[in-house]
This record gives structure tokens, sequence and C-alpha cells, in this order.
């Protein structure tokens, strides 16, 4: 290479890095000239101030000294060995546990129910699904508590044992059990609906060529039915999953002091304990086990197919 | 298409049946514990009264609370609502460059737990020297719903012909003109919904409220206060009427969209 050669080389890259940065304020022109752009702005200017800022927040101060209430200063990783070395990590696990109890719980209730909803009830499918949703526009914890009364000593089930069938049954709360079902109830609609849609992407005409080929009805399912509903029970699964382990409510209202989850811990940091950096870095767990879910599903999944279905 | 034998049909109607009762049982356990007449529930319920509900009613402080819940549901809807409007065309109508990373987005926050959501809220508002209200409920709220109207709203542009919108433009109409006479007309029945969709979640919603009201409690942080410390059958009796509040929200808009999409397939 020459060096006049090197040199137009040089003025190129120069120039062509200055027209990339000149127009910043031209680039941003075209992007607020485009209208999906534009209508982006406002719920993202909401989450950026809501969510994302929130959340980075939590990933700075979990870095931070214990007991301090400031960002600034030398970043450490103090709080993330407290969390190991003590048994802070026991609640982590315990929600991880019940979550994929409730997760496998589900996924045996729910497949029949759906199948039941898109090739049973068909015609009806539309009002079931209104009446099946509607208890999620009932506060977690009035539901919760409705449980509490149904289960508790003297409450519908030993009341009922009691004085009709002479059993004395104890009260039924306050268990790991107890948590654990109330999560499945909670998180049923969660579950059910997801599947639904996964059910209702299986083409009737692949099962019944399936049957006429002579499979038999446990072939069809494992070879027809689920690979081809796999999309919705896996969104299901992993929705279910995320929501179970950060769940607060059902170990508070059902599970007394038998089990202590994630969120509590979290919340016992923030409030009570007045140890930010701690309660930042438990919150990390969750937000990387979330984080890494979603992203997972993301990419097995294309959003337009689920939401653009009709109905 | 039905190719199911009358006995399966019949297993599968009554797993329903069961599912149904099993999602409403606590809801009826709760309204037969609101009309106990003793303090503790027990039963069979021995004596039955509705003097719960008179004292709620009489009670100046819940009617607080019932106020605090309706206000924060209302902003949460409306507000939300216009934001989800702008968001579903964004995630479902224009194509642009940054359209599908826009759609994950808007997921996270349903994807995320409200209760950690509710947590990092707490410190991210006490950090910047926000005072807990009934406005910071409001913000919180619309962080987790503004997302869910947007997919509401989504459903709705994804069966939406932008042909229409072409031609009205074709025809000499303006920007203005076209959002006011097509868009939002066509797109009524889903923006209807998503307006219906944030009251509920907001009016129902605990674990957003419950760190970020301070002294403007909601009615679900106020049945939680009380099962911690005090309960009566007033906590059943308010939680029974909060059901029946949202029971008359909801047969209302579902008789509202009905018309909307009667009258829509009427016009077009």
């Amino acid at each position: 290479m020459t060096d006049a050669s090197v040199r137009i080389s040089h003025v190129a890259a120069g120039h062509s890095r200055v027209s990339r940065a000149e127009p910043w304020q031209v680039r941003l022109g075209t992007a607020l000239s485009k209208p999906g752009f534009l209508a982006a702005l406002p719920v993202g200017i909401l989450l950026l101030a809501g969510f994302v800022g929130p959340l980075a927040l939590v990933f700075l101060f979990a870095f931070m000294p214990p007991q301090t209430f400031s960002v600034l200063q030398a970043p450490t990783l103090a709080n993330f060995r407290t969390i190991f070395s003590d048994s802070y990590y026991l609640s982590f696990l315990a929600s991880l546990q019940l979550a994929a109890s409730t997760v496998a719980i589900l996924l045996v209730i729910c497949y029949p129910l759906a199948i039941a909803m898109v090739r049973v009830f068909t015609r009806k499918a539309g009002i079931l699904a209104l009446v099946l949703a509607a208890p999620l526009f009932v506060a977690d914890n009035l539901r919760l508590m409705g449980w509490m009364l149904f289960l508790v000593k003297g409450g519908v089930v030993s009341g009922t044992m009691q004085t009709y069938l002479g059993i004395p049954v104890d009260s039924m709360l306050y268990t790991f059990s107890a948590t654990l079902f109330g999560l499945v109830y909670i998180n049923l609609p969660m579950m059910l609906f997801p599947m639904i849609l996964g059910v209702s992407m299986v083409p009737a005409q692949m099962r019944e060529a399936a049957f006429d080929l002579g499979a038999s009805r446990w072939q069809v399912m494992k070879e027809v039915d689920i690979p081809l509903a796999m999309p919705g029970i896996m969104i299901g699964a992993l929705i279910t999953f995320i929501l179970a382990a950060g769940a607060i409510t059902e170990a508070k209202v059902l599970g007394g002091t038998a089990v202590v989850m994630i969120a509590q811990d979290i919340q016992k940091e923030f409030t009570f304990a007045q140890n930010w950096p701690k309660g930042s870095a438990l919150s990390m767990l969750m937000i990387v086990l979330a984080g890494s879910l979603a992203l997972a599903m993301f990419k097995r999944v294309d959003l337009d197919a689920i939401f653009g279905r009709k109905g | 298409m039905n190719d199911f034998s009358h006995r399966a049909t019949w297993a599968y109607g009554s797993a329903m049946a069961a599912l149904i009762l099993f999602m409403y049982l606590p809801m009826i356990t709760m309204a037969l514990a609101s009309f106990s007449r003793s303090k503790y529930f027990s039963f069979p319920v021995p004596k039955y009264s509705d003097k719960w509900y008179l004292e709620v009613f009489q009670s100046l402080s819940i009617r607080d609370f019932f106020w605090t819940s309706t206000v924060v549901a209302i902003a949460v809807a409306c507000l939300s609502t216009v934001l989800a409007f702008f968001g579903a065309l964004a995630f479902a109508r224009y194509d642009w460059k940054g359209r599908r990373l826009f759609q994950k987005i808007i997921l996270l926050p349903i994807l995320f737990p409200q209760a950690v959501l509710g947590l990092a809220l707490l410190l991210w508002f006490t950090a910047l020297g926000i005072t807990p209200s009934w406005q910071a409920t409001v913000f919180a709220h619309l962080v987790w719903i503004a997302p869910i109207a947007t997919l509401v709203i989504a459903i709705q542009v994804y069966s939406f012909d932008p042909a229409v919108e072409e031609a009205a433009y074709d025809l000499g109409a303006s920007r203005w003109q076209v959002m006011r006479e097509i868009t939002l007309p066509l797109l009524a029945p889903g923006i209807f919904s998503g307006f219906t969709f944030a009251f509920l979640l907001s009016w129902a919603n605990f674990p957003l409220s419950m760190l970020s009201s301070g002294a403007d409690s909601t009615i679900p942080e106020w049945v939680s206060a009380k099962l911690q410390s005090g309960y009566t059958p007033q906590v059943p009796a308010v939680g029974t009427l909060t059901i029946l509040a949202a029971a008359v929200v909801m047969a209302f808009g579902y008789q509202i969209s009905a018309f909307m999409k009667r009258r829509q397939v009427k016009a077009g």
C-alpha cells in the first residue's frame, strides 16, 4: 500500500466515522418520524422509569457493602458471600422446590382440562374461559383467606368431618403442603390458558391421519398431541415457575412459618432489617432466574403467532 | 367434530365442573363466613346474621379504603388505556426496527413476580425520596397493568386490516381524521376490554399496593392487616362486597363489549 492510499483510506475512515456520528439529531429525527417508535415511546418511558430503573438500582445495591444506603461505594461481593455462607440460600431453594412442585402438579391437572376446553366443550369454550378467568379479578389474599377458612380447624373441612362423620380433623394449615396448595390454586389459570392455546394449535387432521395409520391413543398423545402443543405447555410452565418462585402471599396466609420463601426474606431485608444491599443481592437471585427463563422462552416462541391468533 | 364417547364426555364434564367448583370454593366459603354471627368462623355456622355488613356500611374508615381502591383503579385504568393504545399499535400494527425487542420488553413485567417487583419499587421510591402514597401505588400498578392492557388491545389490533386506514389516506383524510374516524372506532372493543381489565386488575391488586401506598391503604391491604391481627367477620364481608363490585363491573363490561361487537358487525 502506498502512502497516498493509506492516507486516503484514513481520510475515508475518518470521514465515514464523522458521517456516522454527525447526524445523531437526524437519526433521532428519523426515529421520531417512524410511527412505530413514536407509539412505543409512552409505555417505553413508563417501563424505563418503573421497571428497568428499579431493577438496575437493585443490581447496583447488590454489590454495595452491607447496611449501607448509597450506591457510590466500592463494589463488593460481601452480600453474596453472606447469602451462601449463612442459611439465606435455603429460602431460595425452598422457593425453587415449591415452584417445581407447583409446575409438576399443574401440568398433570391442566392438560386434560385444556383438552376438554378445546375439543369437548368447543362451543362453550368462550363462556367457560370467562368463568375460569374471573377469579383473577379477586385479590390473591382474599381468595387465600377463603381457603384459610375452609381448611382451618373448625372450618369447612374439619367441621364437616367432625359434625357429620364424627372424625376429628386437625387444622390443615401452616405446613409446606398448605403453601404448595395455595400456589397450585393461585397459578392454575397461568398454566391452563397457555395450555389451551397450545392444545388448540394441534391440527385435527394430523390426529385423524395418525389414527388412520393405526396409531394407538397413547401413541397419538406422545407423538402428535404433546409435541405440537409444546409451545403453549412451555409458556405455561415457565410463567407458573417464575410466579410461584417469587410468590409471597401463599406462604404468608396458608403457610404460616412452616416455609420461608425468598420474597419473604427480601421483604424482611428491605423493611424491618433495613439492609438494602442484602435484600438486593437476594432479589438478584430472583431477577437472574426470571430473566434467564424469560429469555429461554423468547428464543422458542414467535410472539406474533401467539397473540395474532384470532379469538 | 366431537369424536368423544358418551362416557368420555361425561368424565370431561365432571372434571370441568370440579374445576369451576375448586376455583370458586374459597369465595363461597368467604361469603358463608361473612354471615356468621359469632366472631370466629365455625362450620356448620351455628347462627347467621347480617350485622357485620351493617358495621361495614357504617364504618367511615372502611369507606375510605373503598374510596382509595376506587380512585386508584380508575386512575390506573385511564392512564394504562392511553399508554396501551399506542403501545398496542407499536406491538402489532406498525413495522419498525425495534418491534421484536419492544414486544419482549412489554412481556417482562408480566413475567416477573409482583412481590419482588413491588420490593424493587420500594427501594427505587425510597432512593428517589418519593413518599409512599396512592399516587405511588398508581405508578406501581401501571408498571404491571399497562403491559397487560397493551396485550389485550394488541390482540384486537392484529385482527385490524391496515388497508382500511390506507384507503382513508388515499381519499384525502388527514392523520387526525384517520385516527378519529377509522382507527379508534375499529379498535374500540379492544380498547374498552383493556380499560375493564386494567380497572379490575388494579382493584384486586395486593402485592404492588402493599409497599407503595403508605397511609393510603387499599381494600386488599386492609384485609391483609386484619388477617394478621384482629380477624372479625367484617373481613369476609368486605371481601364479599369487593367481589360483588368486581362482578358488576365485569358484567357491565361484558354487555357493553358484546354490544360494541354487534354494532361493528352491523356497520361492517
